[in-house]
């Protein structure tokens, strides 16, 4: 189970409107995703990006505006992405006031998006942040763990 | 593509107990499966299915001390791990930080439009 990835969330001075355009319009998508974005945001629609010049499809899953929006990506060439060969990134738009919306962002590997609700829930609830957290988490307790035996514990 | 985390990796260690094996072999050291099953709220045999996962993803590795089996982790992959992750994540913040910039300056042409034809 590869789970809950990354969280990331910013705050923006504009309407979830606006916020919505900016992260669904592919000439906008192309300014902060990719260096090319063939996309159609309807449900289902097959897309494709570009890095440089490397690439890879995309599928598009929920368009619910102007509050969520989530795509699969990472999926092998020639494949129908499903969940457990690609990511899910998920955006989530919700208004703080009439010009201020936070933006969250999640990426999600594989089987999470199998598990119950409650259980994906209860999960995400213990790992706020995703994986770069308890990746941190385990550093620091190996660098502790270190640090005592070279102090001869 | 961007570089992507590592799917073994992250299937090992996603499982919740799995996490508990982990974190108490990174935070002691050389251990064996019988001192871990005595930590925890699970059976030895569950122990030893966890071990060959954490093992299998290069988190840990084992070695023979007379007739014991004990456990140490794999700091440099866990390492490489948490740079992964940190990428990814700085990736997504930079991604955040533009969109924010699109959109707020997007917003203020909007508003700055609406003035003039208002």
């Amino acid at each position: 189970m590869a789970g809950l990835m990354i969280e990331r969330e910013v705050v923006i001075e504009a309407p979830a409107e606006v916020v919505w355009r900016t992260i669904t319009e592919p000439d906008q998508v192309s300014q902060w995703f990719a260096d090319r974005v063939e996309l159609v945001i309807e449900p289902g629609a097959h897309g494709y990006v570009e890095f440089g010049d490397q690439g890879g499809p995309v599928v598009v899953e929920i368009v619910d505006p102007p509050a969520r929006f989530s795509f699969r990506w990472n999926h092998p060439r020639g494949e129908e992405p499903v969940a457990g060969n690609s990511m899910l990134v998920e955006f989530r738009l919700t208004p703080e006031g009439d010009e201020r919306t936070r933006l969250r962002v999640t990426e999600t590997g594989h089987e999470l998006t199998a598990w119950p609700d409650a259980e994906k829930q209860r999960y995400a609830d213990e790992h706020q942040g995703g994986w770069a957290e308890y990746l941190d988490r385990l550093a620091t307790l190996l660098a502790n763990a270190n640090r005592d035996a070279s102090a001869g514990r | 593509m961007p570089a992507r985390a590592d799917d073994e990796l992250w299937s090992a260690i996603a499982d919740p107990s799995r996490r508990q094996v982990l974190d108490l072999v990174v935070s002691n050291g050389d251990v064996s499966a019988s001192w871990l099953a005595g930590r925890v709220p699970f059976t030895r045999q569950a122990v030893s299915k966890h071990l060959v996962v954490l093992e299998r993803a290069g988190l840990i590795s084992r070695r023979k001390q007379g007739r014991e089996v004990l456990y140490q982790v794999e700091a440099d992959r866990l390492d490489q791990a948490s740079q992964a992750m940190a990428e990814l994540a700085a990736q997504w913040d930079r991604r955040l930080d533009t969109i924010k910039r699109l959109a707020e300056t997007a917003h203020a042409e909007n508003k700055k439009r609406s003035r003039h034809d208002g």
